[in-house]
């Protein structure tokens, strides 16, 4: 996962590009079995240990997703961290600083 | 759990309602550690996110509210999309007191897409790329002050981003 924060105005902005491949449990593979659903489902993103933003995705979000947001009251130096799970149970957070 | 019991029972002082609330409080404990970890303080919608029907999943989304159409929405979707696995939408608004932005593809198997939670911190400015399946309307909600307003637009779909 890639996390950008940057302060823009009086706001911060936040970008992230997530690894995942947003199966949506509709496409065949080669044998033309059906491949099973394996997508996120949450993302949260944390400023400072406050929740800023959240998100639920469904299957309709596109493979290695990209979400971005604004939030006010962060600034340069601070740290950001992104959290998310998917249909499996699986996670990851990361953590970046706000430029 | 186990453990905890047999020490009672050694002890000899389980009655049988102590044992079946002891039993009971475990079951809810394991059920809960089970589950799969969970972040957001709302539930992800398995209703709304499964419907199948644009009015199905806006009902299961946000079912004690009525829509009212908005031009304070800012609806930023590509006219044409070139590739249907990656349509890149972004929702803003300078509406004050938004909660949420929800986003649906009606044409799509299971229209909901997304739904975005907002803090009284937020911006509401939100971007994310999404798969369309064909052609069809994109409608945006956004949720503020207790009230749902809606944007929409169609996006032409050249190839489809549901296949292989």
């Amino acid at each position: 996962m890639k996390i950008k924060a940057k302060v823009k105005g009086d706001a911060v902005a936040v970008k992230m590009l997530i690894n995942h491949v947003m199966e949506t449990g509709r496409r065949k593979d080669e044998s033309g079995e059906l491949i099973p659903a394996h997508y996120i489902k949450e993302v949260v993103a944390k400023h400072q240990d406050a929740v800023v933003f959240s998100a639920h995705l469904g299957t309709a979000v596109s493979k290695d997703p990209y979400l971005s947001f604004k939030f006010k009251g962060g600034a340069s130096g601070e740290s950001i961290s992104v959290t998310w799970v998917d249909s499996k149970g699986e996670t990851e957070t990361k953590e970046s600083v706000i430029k | 759990m186990t453990a905890a019991t047999a020490k009672l029972v050694g002890k000899n002082v389980v009655n049988r309602r102590y044992f079946l609330t002891r039993l009971s409080q475990g079951a809810a404990c394991l059920a809960a550690v089970a589950s799969f970890p969970r972040l957001v303080f709302a539930q992800w919608n398995e209703g709304a996110f499964g419907a199948k029907e644009l009015e199905q999943a806006i009902a299961e989304r946000y079912p004690e509210l009525t829509i009212e159409d908005s031009d304070a929405i800012t609806l930023k979707v590509p006219a044409i999309a070139e590739n249907g696995a990656v349509v890149p939408v972004t929702v803003k608004t300078d509406m004050a007191d938004v909660s949420s932005i929800s986003l649906f593809v009606e044409k799509n198997p299971t229209p909901l897409s997304a739904s975005f939670y907002l803090t009284p911190g937020s911006v509401a400015e939100v971007s994310v790329r999404l798969r369309m399946g064909e052609t069809s309307n994109l409608v945006a909600l956004v949720e503020a002050g207790g009230k749902l307003y809606r944007a929409q637009q169609e996006v032409k779909v050249t190839i489809g981003g549901c296949g292989g």
